[in-house]
């Protein structure tokens, strides 16, 4: 094996922490939108939002359990995989890990259990109140670990002393520039993934005819909840994409491909970048797009790749995952405001609409990981944008080593991916338990009328 | 400040790693039984641990965490040194983690393969963790007496947890499993003391630094007590399990034996080990982050560990008692 360690490292944290980040981008949202059906339940006492809780309450409890074991494993690979990380920026990333711990992982923890079994040990009230901190410690989880890895993008409040950080500023270190955005991004992403999620199982018993009261009930919550989340994510990413071209402007050049510095940039809509020649092949363009979305000016100027000669990310993957984002999002605005248009109106979803939204089920796991590739590979060579490469921060593990425990982990998670969608599926293929009590209680009045 | 806050935290990880030893080495015990128990026991053998395993193995993460936080020039050395252990755990807990909801909700089909994955990642894990524990006793050096030790600390501990989980099930079982858990605890017994044995008599001649703290006065002195309680627990247990009355009076007593020894046991280490966190080749102070880190850490250690303490504590209060099946509500 002559493949480099250093690529091997990368790719087998990228599928780590690509594994990880598809249920933690259910889970967020997801113990949200159940503290909704709880609450409802309470509220109005109808059935239905009970059976939408113990259904969707099993789906929270396997994607938690996937999401805890992926991150235990990347707890530990911080270490193996990146040992210098932690001897150089130890002193930051320790603590902003460590609150983590603290103040989320032990409550979200502990208080399921008592969400997931605990109803008739409790009182409504406390079983309320776990839920709760359930979902309030998955958004604290996030909102740590963001921190981190905003921090890493847009370094602030250090000081290096003999290559080693210090912390001039916990506030500044915290809430660095592209924190308040990428938080405020991957919150709304999660919803968005959760809001396809619960609208496409729902759409699939639907088209089974397995669905009761409860599963159209669900099918809206996630629908409209998906109308209003998909346009604030599109002014979100906005928003965000500004403050990287502040701070970011090489990522940004390779999200659009752009060479040159140029004032009126065009927009690639697709092109076949190539490093080699350092330009686009067979490219369409729209004129000015690029400088009027960048910088809000038709003849705004915009940076070049060629000004970050030998430090700027591979452009091809971050330029292509950016438009997979982008169309994702694009398709899930339109279908969450094709369906809400129907369902606000009173009108029974058609099969071709429950069809769309069954297809996009899983639309948001895409939308995540490809937005996750176009900040993290767009932040190549760095780990700490501008200060610290990946190459310095490397174990020297051997390449055998590496391609052995990468060849294991990528099977295991084939493998647990195929569970967890079996899983989830086989759930939804269950007929819907208030279903079953109507034919119950049918079958009775039919009795009591003979 | 210099002086004390390492020390601080060497303690908090210190004691994050004990409390993770005994709250998931029952549950990773419960797991390496599962194949001894009939279907429906099976069921409530899961059912036991359900609420709990998640906030066991979050003390894993705080312990490693600790390191991380606290010491990251040792945090680097220890994870690469122990890269396959720890790989080799982590598909361990992986397993089993997910095994505990896709044996039923992937299907019936499945259920045996997932029963299986679930034993098989709690003895993975729990032999990966034991010999993580003998490598690092001997200073992370290998050699054939080296990898001999870790071997056999490696055979040990998954004992030890044996021990935990069937003692768990004498708290929370009732008829034919109960009848069973009895048979667990007495068969695991043996093998959990002999081996403790073994590795007190051996770790002093694996490592003359330990043997040298150890044996010489007036510290013997001080020290009797640790192997003293653990035989005494030791006994204590033998005692209890043997007398079927008295263990279903008091079902609690051989568990508490058990943390008895884990506690003592970890104090030894800490003696043994204190200053050093790599044996040998680096002390709590040479590891240490800075002296500003450590402190805004602290404030968080200090005001979230008891709330943590105290939630944990609750928790076990509200699933007191012998278990029922599980269901999501």
């Amino acid at each position: 094996m002559d493949i480099d360690p250093v690529v091997l490292a990368r790719i087998q944290f990228a599928a780590n922490i690509s594994f990880h980040i598809l249920f933690p981008a259910i889970s967020i949202g997801l113990a949200w939108v159940l503290l909704y059906f709880r609450w409802q339940f309470t509220r109005t006492a109808n059935r239905d939002w009970e059976h939408a809780y113990i259904f969707w309450v099993k789906v929270f409890a396997l994607t938690f359990a996937m999401g805890v074991v992926s991150g235990i494993t990347m707890s530990f690979q911080f270490g193996t995989n990146w040992p210098g990380f932690m001897e150089r920026a130890g002193n930051i990333a320790g603590p902003l890990l460590g609150y983590e711990v603290l103040t989320a992982f032990f409550l979200e923890a502990s208080f399921l259990g008592i969400m997931l079994f605990g109803k008739d040990r409790v009182s409504n009230r406390m079983h309320l109140l776990a839920s709760f901190l359930v979902a309030f410690g998955t958004t604290l989880s996030a909102f740590w670990i963001l921190s981190l890895n905003s921090w890493m993008q847009t370094p602030a409040g250090y000081r290096i002393e003999d290559g080693v950080f210090m912390v001039e500023s916990w506030w500044a270190v915290i809430f660095n520039p592209s924190f308040p955005y990428r938080l405020v991004h991957m919150l709304l992403a999660s919803l968005l993934t959760t809001a396809f999620l619960i609208a496409g199982l729902s759409a699939l018993r639907m088209l089974r005819g397995l669905g009761g009261p409860g599963t159209r009930k669900v099918l809206k919550t996630g629908v409209l909840l998906a109308a209003v989340v998909a346009p604030l994510q599109i002014l979100s990413g906005d928003l965000h994409g500004l403050n990287t071209l502040a701070h970011q402007p090489a990522k940004v050049a390779a999200m659009e491909a752009i060479w040159d510095t140029e004032a009126g940039a065009p927009f690639t809509l697709v092109a076949l970048p190539d490093e080699a020649s350092r330009s686009n092949r067979l490219a369409v363009e729209i004129p000015y797009a690029a400088s009027l979305i960048l910088t809000h000016r038709v003849d705004g100027e915009v940076q070049g790749l060629n000004d970050f000669a030998g430090q700027h990310p591979p452009v091809a993957p971050v330029f292509w995952a950016f438009r997979v984002m982008l169309g994702i999002g694009m398709a899930m605005l339109v279908s969450a405001w094709w369906a809400a248009a129907v369902l606000l109106r009173r009108r029974e979803p058609g099969r071709p609409l429950l069809r769309v939204l069954s297809l996009m089920t899983f639309s948001g796991w895409l939308a995540v990981l490809a937005g996750w590739y176009v900040t993290e590979i767009g932040r190549q060579p760095w780990i700490v944008e501008g200060l610290l490469t990946v190459q310095d921060v490397a174990a020297d593990h051997s390449s055998a080593t590496l391609s052995g425990t990468l060849f294991g982990y990528v099977m295991l998670y084939v493998l647990l991916l195929a569970a967890y969608i079996g899983a989830v599926r086989n759930l939804s293929s269950k007929p819907a338990e208030s279903q079953r009590t109507i034919a119950v209680g049918e079958l009775a009045a039919v009795a009591g009328g003979a | 400040m210099e002086y004390w806050l390492p020390v601080i935290y060497v303690a908090a990880m210190g004691l994050a790693l004990l409390i993770y030893v005994v709250l998931d080495g029952y549950d990773l015990g419960v797991g390496m039984l599962l194949p001894f128990a009939d279907e429906s026991e099976k069921d409530l053998m899961i059912a036991s641990i359900g609420p709990f395993w998640d906030a066991n193995e979050t003390w894993i993460v705080l312990g490693v965490g600790v390191l991380l936080i606290a010491f990251p020039a040792a945090h680097g050395v220890v994870l690469t040194a122990l890269y396959l252990p720890v790989t080799i755990m982590l598909f361990g807990l992986i397993l089993r983690g997910v095994a505990f909801d896709l044996r039923v909700k992937a299907g019936d089909h499945r259920r045996t393969l997932w029963n299986r994955a679930f034993f098989g990642g709690s003895l993975v894990a729990a032999l990966a963790q034991g010999w993580m524990l003998g490598s690092y006793v001997t200073g992370l050096q290998g050699g054939t007496l080296g990898l001999l030790f870790s071997a056999l600390i490696a055979l040990t501990l998954p004992a030890l947890y044996l021990l935990l989980g069937s003692s768990w099930l004498l708290m929370k079982a009732e008829g034919e499993l109960l009848e069973k858990a009895t048979r667990w605890a007495r068969l695991s017994l043996l093998p959990m003391g002999l081996g403790l044995l073994l590795v007190s008599i051996a770790t002093p001649l694996v490592s003359e630094r330990i043997a040298d703290k150890w044996f010489s006065l007036p510290n013997l002195f001080y020290l009797v007590p640790i192997p003293l309680v653990c035989a005494l627990a030791f006994v204590i247990m033998a005692y209890h399990l043997a007398r079927i009355g008295r263990l279903r009076a008091l079902p609690w007593v051989p568990f508490a034996a058990c943390v008895a020894i884990c506690v003592m046991a970890s104090l030894g280490l800490a003696y043994s080990v204190f200053p050093d966190i790599v044996i040998g080749r680096m002390t709590i102070w040479e590891a240490s982050a800075s002296v500003a880190s450590l402190q805004f850490t602290l404030v968080g250690v200090v005001i979230t560990l008891p709330l943590i303490l105290f939630y944990t504590v609750y928790v076990y209060r509200v699933f007191h008692g012998r278990v029922t099946e599980l269901t999501y509500h």
